[in-house]
């Protein structure tokens, strides 16, 4: 059991690294632009990747009636993101420790690990739905008001992962350290689960 | 009166025999170019050259820069002259750029562009060159490759000699080829022998490259050609050579060609530079200019200044000595090691090179030939190192590759030719097409040249390219002197007429070269920081318009309240933060120049309506595809009217 308790630890421990590393990261490339445009997502904010890439998006992104890209005040997200995820951090910690002192069965960690995959699966479907939102819900006095061939307007919905082509732009759209810690972090837990179990199973025989 | 009918023979001889070989020629006029040519010059599209080259303008004015080996032309940045283009020389802030004393001067005659250097090697902080006809010597930041400063040079006329640096660019020198009363005074023209003086002029340069004349030395009133710094053991010695010792004031091409041999001065800079800081030297009358350009306020100043330290080069013991140097030596180049001193007679076929240890052992043994104006001559045969004979003829300049090698111009007989230090034997020759004045091999004025390509550059171009009428660019060629021979790679048309030209490794600057200016850092007095701040204001007859440039649109769009006779200012501030997105600002009928603004940048142009009306401005540079609709117009009304100043965007006022 001290095993799986300091898995468990160091597990939900590196959900901490969403506080320093950006969580996603959208990537902007066009011939006008060999160096992409770029913009980290941070559980706490949007930034971009240069120092004046966001104020070089919302310029460009001005022409088709896209919004500006988001301030932390003005998305709700950016504060409740970074308490959820301190929280889990913080519970999945006491769980370890609990676990390492053998007060509690293992099984509590799995059922974290369920509680932060759903508070995941909403946190990116939420995430997609901005994306939508960001894409879609365009100025209605836009300079370029470009259709598709049915003649429905187009969406500038950037991907959730992977690559697609916006106009003239690709955008590139994957997981950074941010997210690959907490990857890490989830796995770490669900092994942190099996050897306790099984440690478990061996003092029960 | 001989030598110039000997020259002329050899140089229809020297023509005769080189149309001969050109008519013998299967290859033409390429002549022994190397068959993978294209291939060694070929840098692919979005590739980056390895060199910078800078090459002066000449009477241009200004400084053209180049890719090596492509000759691509990568840009022309405007020093001396007004331009246009971008509005430098017309806009508020640039027309300080170019005072004198003498006034407000639009053009200038740029010569010999230098790279500054730490302990002899080129360190790529700033690029200098001079002003020939007003003397002037000017600095440009390789960052942003715009001219910063231009210090004016008191009591000096034909700036040529210069503008060559010191090994740790300590100084920047600029020395006098027309001599002059010094200080200027009325007298009559043919009292000028023993009375002009060709002063030569120390400007110290500061850590942040800020110039400072240091002092100037008064030497005789001969005419001082060229220039060039001593490195290694002779740092701390400057070489010029002179040419009109005869002190000729008329019909120069001919009286001034009497004498077998002028002077190579060898001035010990660091002796004048303790003396002066010991107090010596005497403070005189001056009038300069001193321009300067300030990045924060994005604004240019002059001050005007009234001294300057003069100092008799014969208060100062051991510091300065004559060389003889037969022919009227024209360039005054030092190899890379400091040793040798080489003057190219021009109306010779031999080049003369001085020992700088010989030139030591020569002083310490008083092994003088007389004085000229009390400045000793040494004697010629101890200071001498080697003479490379029958080179060509003509002899302008000389570069070297840092492997023993030296490449010299002969601008006669239109060639240039590969010699070897020390041994003095001639290696190579290549023709020129045609008359080749200077010739550059990046770094070759350092301690560490890149001896791979050697450019020249060549003052008449005939039928090189598609004729263009009577008038041509120059041309210039590139070699590749990696090997035994010297290859030609490549012509390729200059601006103006490059007198010299300076190279430097690519990755040595372009990783700092600026891509935008900062809207934070914007310190410009009518700088509109954002759209909100945009405004007009009068001010007598004089409006001040704060405007703001934005892909697609000016703030304000629309102005009104002007009026006929008013003094109009646009303060046009480019809010921008991305790279290469400039906006351009031109206003119908103005009396000025557009304005080319880059991203954070604040500049301003006047425009005085003289008729009523509505009248159009709009953006020049091509910035986005709703370029075309970024435009605006201005109502003039009449001088008696009383609209008030209105300023709007979307029909809404800006406050």
């Amino acid at each position: 059991m001290k095993k799986s308790g300091i898995l468990m630890i160091i597990g939900s421990a590196l959900l901490l690294g969403l506080f320093v590393f950006p969580l996603w990261n959208i990537q902007l490339e066009a011939p006008q632009y060999p160096d992409p445009l770029g913009m980290n997502i941070y559980i706490s904010g949007i930034e971009g990747e240069e120092e004046f890439d966001i104020q070089n998006i919302d310029g460009i992104n001005h022409y088709i009636g896209m919004k500006k890209i988001p301030t932390p005040a003005e998305m709700w997200e950016f504060n409740t993101f970074p308490l959820v995820i301190g929280g889990m951090a913080a519970l999945g910690a006491l769980l370890g420790i609990l676990g390492f002192f053998k007060v509690i069965h293992p099984n509590w960690f799995l059922g974290w690990l369920i509680l932060m995959t759903v508070l995941g699966i909403l946190g990116m479907m939420d995430f997609n739905n901005w994306l939508t939102d960001y894409g879609t819900d365009l100025d209605p006095k836009a300079i370029m008001k470009l259709t598709d061939s049915e003649g429905n307007p187009l969406s500038y919905k950037p991907p959730l992962l992977g690559s697609d082509k916006i106009l003239n732009f690709t955008a590139h759209s994957y997981p950074k350290a941010g997210a690959y810690l907490m990857f890490v972090g989830m796995l770490l837990t669900l092994v942190a689960w099996w050897i306790g179990k099984k440690a478990k199973g061996n003092e029960a025989r | 009166m001989k030598n110039i009918f000997k020259i002329a023979v050899l140089g229809v001889l020297g023509l005769f025999i080189q149309s001969c070989g050109n008519d013998a020629s299967s290859e033409g006029k390429s002549g022994a170019i190397t068959s993978n040519a294209a291939e060694r010059v070929y840098v692919a599209p979005g590739e980056h050259d390895e060199y910078y080259a800078f090459l002066s303008g000449g009477y241009s004015g200004n400084l053209t820069v180049y890719g090596l080996p492509s000759g691509r032309m990568l840009k022309e940045i405007p020093v001396f002259s007004q331009f246009p283009t971008n509005g430098y020389g017309y806009s508020e802030e640039t027309v300080p750029m170019l005072n004198t004393s003498f006034g407000f001067v639009p053009w200038g005659d740029s010569h010999h562009p230098d790279i500054s250097q730490t302990e002899g090697e080129l360190d790529g902080r700033w690029i200098f060159i001079n002003e020939n006809n007003t003397p002037r010597i000017a600095r440009i930041s390789l960052e942003t490759f715009e001219t910063e400063e231009i210090i004016e040079i008191p009591h000096s006329a034909g700036n040529h000699s210069s503008s060559f640096i010191t090994e740790n660019t300590e100084y920047v020198v600029a020395g006098t080829r027309f001599s002059v009363p010094y200080p200027q005074k009325d007298m009559a023209i043919d009292q000028m022998k023993g009375n002009f003086k060709g002063p030569l002029t120390f400007i110290a340069v500061g850590e942040d490259g800020r110039m400072n004349i240091d002092f100037q030395l008064k030497m005789p009133g001969f005419n001082y050609d060229l220039s060039h710094p001593g490195r290694g053991d002779s740092h701390g010695w400057f070489f010029f050579t002179t040419y009109n010792t005869e002190e000729a004031h008329t019909m120069q091409e001919v009286n001034a060609s009497q004498n077998d041999k002028d002077f190579i001065a060898a001035v010990n800079w660091k002796k004048i530079q303790e003396y002066v800081k010991n107090g010596g030297g005497e403070e005189i009358d001056a009038e300069y200019a001193h321009n300067v350009f300030d990045h924060s306020t994005q604004a240019a100043t002059t001050t005007m200044k009234n001294k300057v330290l003069t100092v008799d080069p014969r208060e100062v013991e051991g510091a300065v000595y004559f060389m003889p140097t037969p022919k009227s030596p024209h360039g005054c180049d030092v190899d890379p090691s400091g040793e040798y001193i080489v003057g190219n007679g021009k109306l010779s076929t031999d080049l003369t090179v001085h020992s700088f240890s010989k030139m030591l052992t020569a002083i310490e043994n008083k092994d003088f030939d007389g004085d000229a104006y009390g400045i000793p001559v040494l004697n010629f045969d101890s200071t001498l190192a080697g003479t490379v004979k029958e080179g060509g003829l003509g002899p302008l300049h000389t570069e070297f590759d840092g492997k023993g090698n030296a490449y010299t111009t002969f601008f006669i007989s239109s060639e240039v030719v590969k010699w070897k230090l020390g041994t003095w034997e001639v290696l190579d020759r290549q023709p020129s097409y045609y008359s080749v004045g200077h010739l550059m091999i990046p770094g070759g004025n350092s301690r560490e040249p890149y001896g791979k390509y050697m450019i020249s550059m060549n003052k008449i171009t005939k039928d090189r390219y598609l004729p263009t009428g009577p008038e041509l660019e120059h041309s210039a060629q590139l070699y590749d002197i990696s090997g035994e021979k010297m290859e030609l790679l490549l012509d390729f048309p200059t601006h103006g007429e490059p007198h010299y030209a300076a190279g430097i490794p690519a990755d040595k600057i372009k990783s700092k070269s600026k891509k935008i200016y900062r809207l934070d850092e914007n310190k410009h007095k009518y700088a509109a920081i954002s759209e909100s701040e945009t405004k007009m204001e009068r001010d007598g007859n004089e409006v001040h318009v704060y405007m703001t440039t934005v892909r697609s649109h000016f703030s304000p769009d629309n102005l009104e309240g002007i009026k006929v006779g008013d003094k109009v200012f646009f303060h046009v501030t480019n809010l921008e933060q991305d790279f290469d997105v400039p906006h351009g600002f031109a206003m119908i009928g103005a009396n000025t120049s557009e304005l080319l603004i880059m991203p954070g940048q604040t500049k301003t142009i006047t425009w005085e309506p003289k008729k009523e009306g509505v009248w159009p401005f709009y953006c020049t540079d091509f910035c986005s595809a709703l370029h075309q609709e970024m435009q605006g117009y201005v109502r003039v009304s009449g001088q008696n009217s009383n609209v008030p100043l209105k300023w709007t965007l979307d029909d809404e006022e800006i406050n």
